[in-house]
């Protein structure tokens, strides 16, 4: 996997967001092992998604953490040794495109409430998706910092609920997974 | 090809890995395996509790170095088998364990005896199976074996549900399997080595720790070749006891914890260290940022995970020891002369260290104590017989006072310090090797824990030695409350219950209290040519502590001798 070096992060600061992306048997149990593995050896992950791949069966995991660069080490070592991980990369945000859906539901009573996030959305290439005479439901897809400017933009309105899927992502270009 | 169950293909797919032993006991949920047990021609040895099953098949997975086969019902027959699964898998020991499960329809009803084992066993397995058709069985097989045995070894679960056992079909038994995301054997890289050479050549005081990966992949002539070839002293980790002859000129014994004082003092000194299949334990190096500070540390082990784990290393090699020990040996110029002066200067630092906590380290003057009876033992048992221990002081004191001279007869529970390890296993080494003598030095807490495998020795004919070290207490940690809580005893008398030689005879073994060194001498020869199991007491004094200690969350500088 010596292309997945090139794109290995080499920065001492601690607790900076690190997107891996694993390929993974796709198949029952894999997730539970994975899970426990982060907490059995006392990693933290921001979030995982976990989708199937071009090839039926093998599933990509995108996994965020925040960490310092011994843990990260660590991290894609453990996992390289788990048996149904079949390769793991680190992403640099740079060189990576990545993304998470979220809906955020928020309290809109009156007209005019209702006009303002519908534009506020409009700005942040968000689309409404539901909209009841209490509330107004915005879906937006862009990076965690993103959705999250657009989570304090609003939070005056009151926010009701919100659902995020969790960053997933690719390498740009041609890097390709060495299958 | 006509239909089988199974359970049929099971025991066929473990005949094909040639295995020797079953270790188990039968419930519900595996009654068709036991059923397809009576046709096949592999040995199945009765245990009375599961947990010495899989500490059985522990035992003989470390002296075959293949993996060892335990057997148990579902529910409670398999959370039964965790502790000695876990003790495996600290100890990076090849098992390949099977549980029987409720039948597939059955699974997430909470049925009787239901356990999800698979979910329970993760953290303490190399990897688990859990097979939905019976074809699925021998593929299954195949494959735990092969990852339980290759690379770093660990233990593999297969839960066979019990309608999975019951289902009969037409089941091809694969010659070849693949594991994809699996791939244990590397190739140590050269540039690696070349660095580690270097720093070798250039040390003037270097040290070689010797692990337990150097007796999982039998590098012992290799280890040597490198220690004689440049003179290098040779301290171990507890687990890599043995690696390497202790009555050797290079020795020192194992460093840590309990290490021996000058071990552990030698290593401080040392300016290159070199790491062999070991993983810088806690109990082996004191404290992490402490050990190797400032010095060059090289690290070899198969486990790429292990590198940079505990500890920042300067040279990583990563492969299996034989080969990357012959490499680096083979990268050591021709023309390459240790200098004799700086050589001379650091070994006899040893010898000086050795001969002062030689007087500087408490002893006990009872006529019958801990070291002088483990040095007695060392004195009459066979060099190629095989010792393992109980966990606590009985097994710290075998570290200090008990040389192993042929390297791999010895072995312990040394990651988990599973007590009650010792008998059981002593049990499954010694139907590995029928041929010499096995003792469990043990102590009296430890052994009280799986004693009931006495039946087991006796019913199928595999006599071991139970060297009781009794103290009628649990010592270790009487003498941490000594230590560390103002002696305030809490909880660790045993009160001289039960009568062990009574034990011994009741199971149709023998049992021997010994009171003198002499009687000691006489017991120990009786027991070598007995052929039921003989259990030795010896009582010690409950007082009798073991040193050298460093404490826990200090450093090996931080070393107290008890004198």
């Amino acid at each position: 996997m010596s292309s997945n070096k090139s794109i290995f992060i080499n920065n001492n600061n601690s607790n900076i967001l690190y997107i891996l992306s694993v390929i993974v048997e796709n198949k029952p149990g894999v997730l539970f092992r994975i899970t426990n593995l982060f907490r059995s050896r006392n990693f933290n992950i921001e979030s995982i998604t976990v989708g199937i791949t071009e090839k039926p069966d093998l599933s990509r995991m995108t996994i965020t953490t925040k960490s310092d660069i011994r843990t990260l080490e660590q991290l894609v070592k453990q996992l390289k040794k788990t048996i149904d991980v079949i390769q793991v990369s680190v992403l640099d945000k740079e060189n990576a495109v990545y993304r998470e859906l979220a809906l955020i539901k928020m309290n809109a009573k009156d007209p005019t409430t209702r006009i303002e996030i519908a534009n506020f959305a409009s700005i942040y290439r968000g689309n409404i998706m539901d909209i009841s005479n209490e509330t107004i439901t915005v879906e937006l897809i862009g990076t965690p910092d993103k959705i999250d400017a657009f989570k304090n933009l609003v939070s005056s309105y009151g926010i009701i609920q919100v659902a995020r899927t969790g960053v997933s992502a690719l390498p740009r270009g041609g890097i390709t997974d060495e299958l | 090809m006509s239909e089988i169950s199974g359970a049929t293909a099971l025991l066929t797919a473990l005949e094909k890995e040639k295995v020797e032993y079953i270790f188990g006991l039968p419930g519900g949920a595996n009654l068709p395996i036991y059923d397809a047990l009576v046709d096949s021609n592999i040995r199945h040895i009765l245990v009375r509790h599961e947990q010495s099953a899989a500490h059985m098949a522990d035992g003989y997975a470390r002296i075959k170095r293949k993996a060892g086969v335990c057997f148990a019902t579902s529910g409670p027959g398999a959370t039964n088998l965790v502790t000695g699964i876990a003790t495996a898998y600290s100890d990076s020991s090849p098992i390949v364990a099977v549980t029987g499960q409720v039948a597939l329809p059955m699974i997430g009803k909470d049925a009787f005896q239901e356990i999800d084992i698979i979910g329970i066993i993760n953290p303490c397995t190399k990897y688990s199976f859990q097979p939905r058709q019976a074809s699925e069985i021998p593929e299954a097989v195949k494959k735990s074996f092969y990852i339980a045995e290759s690379g770093r070894p660990g233990p593999v679960l297969i839960d066979i549900p019990k309608d999975v056992q019951q289902q009969k079909a037409k089941i091809e038994f694969p010659d070849y399997i693949k594991v994809r995301g699996y791939s244990p054997n590397v190739d140590p890289d050269l540039s690696e080595i070349n660095k580690a050479c270097e720093m070798l050549l250039k040390a003037e005081k270097p040290i070689i720790m010797a692990g337990g990966g150097v007796i999982l992949s039998g590098a012992f002539s290799e280890l040597q070749t490198l220690a004689e070839l440049l003179s290098i002293p040779v301290v171990s980790t507890f687990k890599g006891k043995g690696a390497f002859p202790e009555n050797h000129q290079l020795s020192l014994g194992p460093i840590g914890m309990h290490g021996h004082a000058e071990a552990n003092r030698m290593i401080l000194e040392a300016d290159c260290i070199v790491a062999i299949g070991a993983r810088f334990s806690d109990r082996t190096v004191g404290r992490f940022d402490e050990f190797g500070k400032d010095i060059n540390v090289i690290h070899f082990d198969i486990d790429p995970a292990e590198i940079g784990k505990n500890k920042s290393v300067n040279a990583a090699i990563i492969g299996d020891l034989k080969s990357s020990l012959r490499a680096l040996i083979k990268m050591i110029p021709k023309t390459f002369r240790v200098n004799e002066e700086i050589s001379k200067q650091w070994l006899n630092r040893k010898k000086e260290l050795v001969s002062y906590y030689a007087d500087s380290l408490k002893d006990y003057s009872r006529e019958i104590t801990a070291k002088k009876s483990l040095k007695k033992l060392r004195e009459i048992l066979p060099m190629d017989g095989i010792v393992t221990t109980e966990v606590g002081q009985c097994q710290m004191w075998t570290s200090l006072h008990f040389d192993v001279i042929s390297p791999g007869t010895f072995f312990s529970s040394t990651g988990l310090g599973t007590m009650g390890f010792g008998f059981p296993a002593s049990i499954g080494a010694k139907a590995a090797r029928k041929d010499v003598t096995v003792v469990d030095i043990a102590g009296d807490g430890s052994f009280n824990m799986t004693e009931n495998s006495l039946a087991v020795s006796v019913l199928e004919g595999l006599p071991v030695i139970v060297f009781l070290l009794n103290n009628f207490m649990l010592g270790m940690v009487a003498q941490w409350q000594r230590t560390f809580y103002n002696r305030r005893y809490s909880g660790v008398h045993l009160k001289n219950c039960p009568d062990y030689c009574k034990i011994a005879e009741s199971y149709g073994a023998q049992g021997i209290r010994v009171q003198s060194m002499d009687e000691l001498e006489k017991a120990i020869k009786t027991a070598i040519k007995s052929d039921v199991a003989t259990v030795i007491d010896i009582p010690i004094d409950p007082n009798e502590d073991v040193y050298p200690f460093v404490a826990p969350g200090t450093g090996l500088k931080d070393m107290v001798t008890g004198a």
